[in-house]
């Protein structure tokens, strides 16, 4: 029976308007946008997808949704469930809040460990609001794996993983022994979007929640120290090129960029 | 004690020094110290004297057939070698394909941490402070780490390169790739190119990128004629690529490519952050948009407010015109 763990994270929603995008430079914190939800993070959702993929093919794979966060987390999970996946595991503990990648990808590590054994650990390519895109090479690392990163096809089959990859200017098949880890992009496709069925379902499941000392931590232990947070200044002079009509408009453009030498 | 920057020079595919390379030798000048510069890859040992030129004092070369493509658990291995024989105190990567996926983990192996895709690297003592936009280039965060070597990630064309002196010597050492087969484990099986017609993105002083507000692939074909007139590359929006309507190959952004050209002309593009992203280092921007409050005004020298449909084609013949008169 096949075992695919996905980590996933809750992130401010990115599509949110950049002007009520806000950060508390003293906290180092960005600030939640009133009335908007945030939202799981989706290279991650799409990674629950890629294990759906698998699912589809193979029906008795089991697939379990680990996060590591606050009781907001909850709602990605659900999210998760919703789409199909079959287990939650939230690991939420005050102690934890505050992790760096680093301790982030020790301490998804230890509750992996935990679990069933894993054939597959699926992550998203980067968290969508750190960007860092580096827990699950380190995660990999950690638990001595094999990583495959920026994936948009994942298979797997009898103990072999198959990645396409995604380069700048292609892509690559890459195979791996199972257990590994594998990061997803966006290339690999839109997630699924619950049916208001399963989203009732899901609700019913149950999310096991996990401590630092049900995984024997006695807390985050960063690498990193972040020593300022701040938006950066971006304003730039705009010059609108304005006439009578747009066609007049479209030709002043080009004189003035003539002008300016840029073309 | 550790001490010294150690950089992570690239080869592009037709054997010469990839730019990311100046550009990392710059960052390591910048910060100061003795500078090591470290090239894996096949056919490589003749671009150790250009790396000396760029401000290497030493360069460690290994060349083997072996390292003709990246191959993580290849470079993994010789990198953690390296390092622990050099113990240099910072190590710094292009955010290229190579350094997205070896910086994090060979730092797991260093037993250290890493700041990824950084816009400005400073030293405090001999702290490193590495600067990086995240939140989809929303915010800037400024990070140090607490142990060594400190590894860092250089978003492209940030440093400029040193400018090369070719009297400058430096120690060259070859090193063997000396890794066994069975220490591949994630095999690489086959690569396919996505061909791309005319100027490499990457490389183009004028990139034409095209935005969902273009209505369909159709449009793209407007901005191909433009941008062979203006001798450029064509670009475009992960919302594009997404829905199929231009190759991947050409999205710029976070998760796309990063362009530097002299000019970038964003066409029924709205400006989100992560678009931004990858044009952050360009100076000369011209939005063409419907919408005034797009946030690609924002950005923007030039501004044309109004559907690109009767903008392009009077911009395009204009600019024929100027070109050949
Ligand atoms: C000093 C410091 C303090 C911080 N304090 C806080 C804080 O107080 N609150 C806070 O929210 N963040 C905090 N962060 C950010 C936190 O470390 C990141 O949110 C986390 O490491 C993931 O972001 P990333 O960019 O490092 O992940 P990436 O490496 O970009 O993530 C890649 C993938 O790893 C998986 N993944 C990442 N994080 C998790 C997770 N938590 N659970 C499950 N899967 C995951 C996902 O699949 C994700 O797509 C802090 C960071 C630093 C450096
Ligand atoms: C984690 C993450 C990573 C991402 N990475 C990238 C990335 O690398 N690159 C990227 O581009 N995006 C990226 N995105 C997506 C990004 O957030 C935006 O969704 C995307 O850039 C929007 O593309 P767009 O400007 O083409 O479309 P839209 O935002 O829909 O904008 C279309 C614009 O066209 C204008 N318009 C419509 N009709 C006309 C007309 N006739 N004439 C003139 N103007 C017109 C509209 O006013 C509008 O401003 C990422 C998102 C996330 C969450």
């Amino acid at each position: 029976m096949p075992h695919i763990v996905c980590c996933v994270k809750q992130v401010p929603d990115p599509e949110a308007p950049a002007s009520q995008f806000k950060v508390d430079e003293a906290a180092k914190k960005v600030l939640p946008i009133p009335g908007i939800q945030p939202v799981p993070s989706q290279f991650d959702t799409i990674a629950v997808e890629a294990a759906l993929r698998i699912k589809d093919k193979v029906a008795d794979t089991t697939i379990t949704i680990l996060t590591l966060g606050p009781d907001a987390y909850r709602d990605t999970v659900k999210h998760c469930l919703a789409m199909g996946a079959d287990e939650g595991v939230h690991i939420n503990d005050p102690a934890l809040n505050e992790a760096d990648h680093w301790a982030t990808a020790e301490i998804l590590a230890a509750a992996i460990k935990k679990l069933e054994p894993a054939d597959l650990i699926l992550c998203g390519r980067q968290a969508v609001d750190w960007d860092m895109g580096v827990v699950g090479s380190t995660l990999a690392e950690i638990m001595g794996l094999p990583i495959v990163t920026i994936a948009k096809d994942v298979q797997m089959e009898g103990g072999k993983v198959t990645v396409e990859r995604v380069l700048l200017d292609g892509f690559e098949t890459v195979e791996a022994p199972a257990p590994c880890v594998v990061t997803v992009s966006n290339e690999l496709g839109d997630p699924r979007y619950p049916q208001l069925r399963q989203i009732m379902q899901a609700a019913r499941k149950e999310v096991k929640g996990l401590t630092a000392s049900d995984l024997g931590i006695d807390g985050a232990k960063n690498r990193v120290t972040l020593e300022a947070l701040f938006v950066p200044e971006t304003a730039v002079e705009t010059e609108y090129i304005e006439a009578d009509s747009l066609k007049e408009a479209g030709e002043k453009l080009a004189v003035r960029l003539r002008e300016a030498k840029l073309i | 004690m550790p001490s010294g920057v150690l950089v992570f020079g690239e080869a592009t595919e037709d054997g010469q020094l990839a730019p990311v390379t100046g550009e990392l030798l710059g960052a390591a000048k910048s910060l100061g110290g003795p500078v090591t510069c470290v090239l894996l890859g096949a056919g490589v040992e003749g671009l150790a004297q250009r790396c000396a030129s760029l401000g290497a004092d030493k360069v460690i070369v290994v060349d083997d057939p072996l390292l003709k493509e990246y191959q993580g658990d290849a470079y993994v291995l010789i990198g953690e070698r390296i390092c622990k024989e050099a113990d240099p105190s910072v190590v710094l990567f292009g955010q290229t394909m190579t350094g997205r996926d070896l910086a994090p983990r060979l730092a797991a192996r260093l037993d250290t941490a890493v700041a990824m895709d950084c816009v400005e690297l400073s030293l405090d003592g001999d702290k490193l402070q590495a600067t990086r936009p995240c939140y989809g280039g929303s915010a800037r965060a400024r990070y140090s780490i607490n142990r060594t070597p400190q590894i860092a990630t250089l978003r492209a064309k940030v440093y400029d390169p040193p400018a090369p002196d070719e009297s400058r010597q430096a120690e060259v050492v070859k090193q063997s790739a000396d890794v066994g087969e069975d220490a591949i484990r994630a095999r690489v099986v086959s690569r396919r190119k996505e061909e791309v017609e005319g100027v490499r993105l990457e490389d183009a002083p004028v990139v034409v990128s095209g935005g969902r507000g273009l209505g369909g692939p159709e449009g793209f074909k407007p901005l191909e004629e433009l941008a062979e007139v203006l001798g450029g590359a064509v670009g475009a929006t992960r919302a594009v690529c997404d829905m199929g309507w231009y190759p991947v190959a050409a999205q710029v952004g976070l998760t796309g490519k990063v362009v530097t050209p002299d000019l970038y002309i964003a066409v029924g593009i709205s400006g989100a952050s992560q678009h931004m992203a990858g044009i952050s280092q360009v100076k000369n921007i011209v939005a063409i948009n419907k919408d005034a409050e797009a946030n690609i005004f924002q950005a923007a020298r030039f501004g044309i407010v109004g559907d690109w449909k009767e903008v392009v084609p009077a911009f395009m013949e204009k600019v024929r015109e100027l070109k050949t008169g």
